[in-house]
């Protein structure tokens, strides 16, 4: 099993025509996904990579029947993209755009509140349930089919424990990333209460960094409901305090966000926390 | 981004956030002519980006004009040295002159983001004048919190229940309930990400004023404020790091002697870390992007080694948007151009690693190529010794 999207998900691309949208949208059918068409306000009904194009995503819901779609419009339309498609009812939304202003995610997150749709991201690589279906721009070949669900603020850095776990032969349930930004869509805790409720997913891997205390409020989490095996790595170690390292989220800020108080909180529930970034698939093997 | 105080204290009068009679000066001259036209006895404030100052001698009260001249000769020029500069200090180019004012009471004033909350926070104190971090910690009791709802606003009701919670008397809760709603819309009018008035004084005439302001903006909504990207100061910034901005790459430097380049800012930074770990020394973080080009990659690697501490160079790239053959490409481009003697690692994998590690093979450039990632930060480590 998988969580949130398997082989039945149906997946539009807003912002289909973009030279980045076109070329994760061919990586992602050539592994399976079925994206049954794009969305691109003014270029309704021309074709693209073989698929039906729309004006809006009520209409490419109606005409294709789409449950999902992968956000590749510009930041200052991506805001607007977002709403636009849990206005049309889409489950899963993920929004790859990086450089989203935090005032329009503000507006954004209060607007899904109390709607169906669940986003994912902003400033994230997307999510895959390996085998079945990939949204975003993940590499696909190197995931593998398994049990191990992996969740996580970074992008290439979830690659990195990804291959390491595929390596070692051990596979994965789905793997999500949350994105870097300071406000996003699905956070820590709603990944890990998916996985933990996954009959299939055996582990789950949690991948932070510093800024913020999401960590810290997982840690809390899995200390009181998690029973599976959780391994941690926490990134910045060595940042210094006061400077936003490359995510608009990773900043150490008065005090709060360090690596080492996260390493800390996880410790204390019971998380198994790397040293190294290498080591994130031994340890996974040593708990499975 | 940051700016300085004179700047944020601007986009507050805006907004009518009341600030003392002030004026900016760039030499001793326009200082004194400044403390003339001030009438009054002057504090001259050193603007740089970092808290502290007062502590490091960046604040001086002139008693005359001449005074206030001869203050701003010695203070303009000087390397000003906080616990938020480090050793080296920052370089002092801009003053504030501004009236001095009978202070009674200090407060404090602050909005940041609550992210788990999705919200913008509005934070008071009666305890102004010291790091509200402090405050945090030793007296929480004195750190009142209102959320600011999205769309409404920092509600009249809020700054009241702020304003006589810090112990404020009728008239005084009145100005300062007004000041706290004028914030609060400066906030959002200029997509702030941290604004600060510390202190925020009652004076002993019963007036309110912002002492001191800090703004920090969104650097992802500062295409919507085309007057706001001009209030950068270059001089406060790193030439490397504002070169590199240049090329939309996120550097950072440090003070290591491994020089890294990698694709993900998660990535960059636990590729910091291992290297640490393996007995080395960052000197940098860069983080060269999802869609980076090969021309990219190129303005990345000669940013890079124009640190001289630079001994040696990683570069760690696990390709998703980015691809291992642009980045080979533009390794090999740079690496010839530049013609770099320095040793480099080069660890890849990921969309196109195959045609990547033949470009770097194919080259006959002498890169060191590594498996994983412990195996590329021990070599790159030995190397640099």
């Amino acid at each position: 099993m998988s969580i949130l999207i398997d082989e039945t998900t149906r997946v539009l691309v807003q912002g289909f025509t973009g030279k980045e949208a076109s070329f994760h949208a061919e990586q992602s059918i050539a592994y399976g996904t079925q994206i049954v068409g794009g969305v691109v306000p003014g270029k309704g009904g021309q074709r693209h990579l073989d698929r039906p194009v729309f004006d809006t995503v009520h209409q490419a819901v109606r005409a294709t029947g789409a449950n999902a779609s992968v956000i590749f419009v510009p930041p200052a339309f991506a805001a607007d993209a977002i709403m636009e498609a849990a206005d049309a009812g889409l489950e899963v939304v993920v929004c790859i755009t990086e450089g989203i202003p935090t005032s329009d995610m503000v507006k954004v997150w209060h607007f899904l509140k109390g709607r169906r749709s669940r986003l994912i991201g902003p400033n994230c690589p997307g999510i895959i349930s390996p085998g079945k279906c990939k949204i975003g721009i993940m590499p696909g070949h190197i995931h593998k089919p398994g049990h191990v669900g992996v969740v996580s603020r970074s992008g290439t850095l979830t690659y990195e424990a990804v291959w390491q776990l595929t390596l070692l032969g051990i596979g994965q349930s789905t793997c999500i990333g949350i994105g870097g930004d300071p406000i996003i869509g699905t956070n820590f805790i709603d990944a890990i209460e998916l996985f933990n409720d996954d009959p299939d997913t055996h582990a789950i891997v949690l991948i932070g960094e510093i800024g913020g205390n999401a960590e810290e409020m997982a840690a809390a989490y899995v200390k009181q409901h998690v029973k599976k095996p959780v391994i941690g790595f926490v990134a910045g170690q060595t940042a210094p305090p006061g400077r936003r390292m490359g995510h608009a989220g990773a900043i150490i800020s008065g005090g709060s966000g360090r690596a080492s108080d996260k390493i800390a909180a996880m410790r204390a529930a019971g998380i198994t926390v790397c040293e190294t970034p290498a080591e994130i698939g031994e340890r996974v093997k040593s708990r499975l | 981004m940051k700016i300085h105080e004179y700047q944020a204290k601007a986009i507050l009068a805006r907004f009518n956030v009341p600030v003392p009679r002030g004026e900016v000066a760039f030499t001793a001259e326009e200082a004194e002519a400044a403390a003339r036209r001030i009438g009054t006895s002057v504090v001259i404030k050193a603007q740089i980006h970092a808290g502290g100052r007062g502590k490091g001698g960046g604040i001086k009260v002139a008693q005359t004009p001449e005074e206030a001249g001869e203050i701003a000769r010695r203070m303009l020029g000087m390397r000003l040295v906080t616990h938020q500069t480090g050793p080296e200090g920052r370089l002092v180019q801009r003053l504030l002159v501004e009236e001095t004012l009978p202070v009674e009471r200090e407060l404090y004033l602050g909005i940041t983001l609550d992210r788990a909350q999705a919200k913008n926070v509005f934070m008071a104190s009666s305890a102004g004048g010291v790091e509200i971090e402090e405050v945090a910690r030793s007296s929480p009791e004195l750190l009142l919190k209102e959320p600011i709802e999205p769309g409404l606003g920092l509600a009249p009701f809020q700054a009241r229940k702020l304003a006589y919670g810090m112990g404020l008397a009728q008239e005084a809760a009145r100005g300062a309930a007004a000041a706290m709603m004028a914030l609060a819309q400066a906030y959002e009018a200029v997509d702030a990400s941290l604004a600060e008035i510390n202190p925020f004084v009652l004076t002993t005439e019963a007036k309110l004023y912002a002492l001191d302001a800090k703004i920090n903006l969104d650097d992802n909504a500062l295409w919507r404020h085309k007057d706001l990207i001009e209030l950068r100061d270059l001089n406060e910034e790193d030439p490397l790091e504002v070169e590199a901005s240049e090329f939309n790459l996120n550097y950072i430097k440090l003070d290591g002697n491994v020089g890294c380049m990698v694709n993900g800012a998660g990535l960059a930074m636990a590729t910091m870390d291992i290297i640490k770990y393996a007995g080395g020394n960052p000197a940098n973080f860069l983080d060269v992007g999802g869609g980076a080009s090969a021309e990219q990659i190129r303005n990345a690697f000669r940013i890079l080694i124009s640190d001289p501490h630079v001994k040696a160079v990683l570069i760690n790239i696990f390709g998703g948007i980015l691809r291992c053959d642009t980045l080979a490409t533009g390794v090999v481009a740079a690496a010839r151009e530049l013609e770099i003697k320095i040793p480099i690692v080069v660890r890849m994998e990921g969309t196109n690693v195959e045609r990547g590690r033949e470009i770097l093979r194919e080259s006959g450039l002498n890169f060191t190529v590594a498996d994983a990632m412990r195996d590329a930060a021990e070599k790159v480590v030995r190397l640099a010794q």
